[in-house]
């Protein structure tokens, strides 16, 4: 019988709602605006890092070396540099240097702290995603290729009609691994004080010195999140499916 | 007028609308001298050109002097950030083959808590995990009366090598199954107990397949380490923001953030060029 009871205690969800970010109506607000600030991070940085491993992928199959030369470059600084420090370049050295007057005279910065933020994470994300997309397009097979030309096709109508759509398919796995990593990146926006939700976890762990719950609600939020990028990239990648591509 | 002679053996084909330039091969293609080249040069330029535009103040110094002065400083930071990495890479390295080798163990609860612990730890952000470790870790633990005492530092070490465990638990993974089954079969038809086949048959052959991964690996590890500057220890971030703010010039920041970032693209380049041969060397050509 006593043990029924501790089982039943421990069934019951009290603790839930003991958790500071539940039964705290002002703590819950901030955590769910810092939740929704992650999100918006999250999905702007992805957006414009496919963007620009789309652009970079298709500048690499381009003609033209320096074109070329000048996107490798950008890929290999990008990747050989910690994510952070190209952080604090953005928003410390040019987000300084980039400042206009404002109406009341002062200097403002063009760009917020969660712009540069969706500016830096896009570029170090998109820097991977170029590597990712233009390995997706060698796998394209040639003869493919060659068919879509004997057809007349011209070269945007090949790359946007023929050889990109069979491209995402190849390089969707690999994608999937660096946008996962791109939302857990986002939390080094916490460095320039963009109010997401590692920065609002620790302000609220600091005012009311709950750090242990603070940190386990951290983490479940941060697995949670990643577990629903996870299931719609797996969506995704179903949904995607050619047969006779793949298993 | 005269039509010029074709030339025999020619016959009229179509040809392909476009012969696009033979693709060169992919190291080749991002990182030439060009690449290495351009990137000097802009980097020289952003140095060179305040350095031009204060010819008129002999006053101030120019960036390359302070850069050069604070260089020592710099390096020691820089040091121990290598010296952090070193470190978490063993420790998690050492643990993470232990967590891959549980992760295909024959017991299912075992398995899947091995599984449980390398998928958690994959996905939660790096940054969380050390704020975790350097929070929630005893400043000092008591053994038997004496005091052993755990600085930012060593905390910092523990919560960078908790990510590189599961990563690595995940590579051994699929070196260990992409073992073939028959070298399994052959070692127990010799006599070797599981552990023996483990340690002296599988595990041997798995380095080959992990080598790339492990040092993509270190090179990731060593750009997650600045994150401790922001938990507190002291590190090569936390000493040119020190110098910047001791300076305290305006046409210094651009130079000086570019001075930290091309240290580390120095170091973690090659590592990266190096992965990048060994997984073509180790590829199966299809």
């Amino acid at each position: 019988m006593e043990f029924a009871n501790t089982l039943i205690d421990w069934l019951r969800p009290d603790w839930f709602f003991d958790l500071v970010v539940v039964s705290d109506p002002y703590n819950r607000s901030r955590y769910l605006a810092g939740l929704v600030t992650t999100i918006q991070l999250s999905v702007l940085s992805i957006f414009f890092s496919l963007i620009v491993g789309i652009l970079g992928a298709a500048v690499q199959g381009a003609p033209s070396r320096t074109l070329r030369v000048l996107v490798g470059a950008f890929v290999a600084f990008f990747r050989n540099t910690p994510p952070l420090v190209q952080l604090y370049f953005f928003y410390f050295a040019i987000g300084t240097v980039l400042r206009i007057t404002g109406e009341n005279g002062l200097p403002q910065p063009l760009v917020s702290n969660f712009g540069w933020a969706v500016i830096a994470l896009s570029l170090f994300a998109g820097a991977l995603n170029v590597e990712i997309f233009r390995a997706g397009i060698e796998a394209v097979p040639r003869s493919t290729v060659e068919a879509a030309e004997a057809l007349g096709y011209t070269r945007l109508q090949i790359y946007r009609d023929i050889v990109m759509p069979l491209a995402i398919r190849i390089s969707l796995p690999a994608l999937g691994t660096n946008l996962v990593n791109l939302v857990k990146t986002t939390t080094l926006a916490y460095a320039i004080a963009v109010p997401e939700l590692l920065y609002i976890s620790a302000q609220i762990w600091s005012e009311d010195l709950n750090v242990r719950e603070m940190m386990n609600v951290l983490l479940v939020s941060y697995v949670g999140l990643v577990a629903v990028l996870v299931w719609v990239l797996h969506r995704w990648e179903k949904a995607l499916r050619i047969p006779g591509y793949g298993e | 007028m005269r039509t010029p002679p074709r030339p025999r053996g020619h016959m009229a084909v179509l040809h392909p609308m476009r012969i696009r330039a033979d693709a060169l091969p992919l190291a080749e293609r991002m990182f030439n001298l060009w690449t290495l080249a351009a990137l000097m040069l802009a980097f020289a330029a952003v140095l060179i050109a305040p350095a031009f535009a204060q010819g008129s103040a002999p006053a101030r110094r120019g960036v390359i002097e302070i850069l050069l002065e604070w260089t020592p400083t710099l390096a020691g930071g820089f040091g121990f950030n290598v010296l952090i990495s070193i470190l978490s890479m063993a420790i998690g390295t050492v643990l993470g083959v232990l967590l891959g080798v549980l992760q295909v163990s024959p017991l299912r609860p075992v398995r899947s808590i091995a599984w449980l612990v390398t998928q958690f730890f994959r996905n939660s952000p790096w940054l969380v995990l050390l704020f975790y470790c350097i929070l929630l870790i005893p400043f000092q633990i008591e053994i038997f009366g004496t005091t052993i005492p755990f600085p930012g530092w060593i905390k910092a070490i523990i919560g960078l090598s908790l990510p590189v465990m599961a990563y690595m638990s995940e590579y051994m993974r699929g070196a260990i199954l992409s073992i073939p089954t028959g070298q399994w079969e052959s070692a127990e038809s010799l006599g070797f107990t599981r552990s023996q086949i483990m340690t002296n048959v599988i595990l041997p052959q798995t380095v080959k397949r992990v080598l790339p991964s492990w040092m993509n690996l270190y090179a990731v590890l060593t750009m997650a380490t600045p994150l401790v500057s922001i938990i507190g220890v002291s590190d090569v971030m936390t000493l040119t923001r020190a110098a910047l703010s001791a300076e305290g010039r305006v046409d210094l920041l651009i130079p000086m953030y570019l001075y930290i970032l091309s240290w580390f693209f120095i170091y973690c380049y090659p590592i990266s060029a190096v992965t990048r041969l060994l997984e073509r060397k180790y590829s199966v050509n299809t």
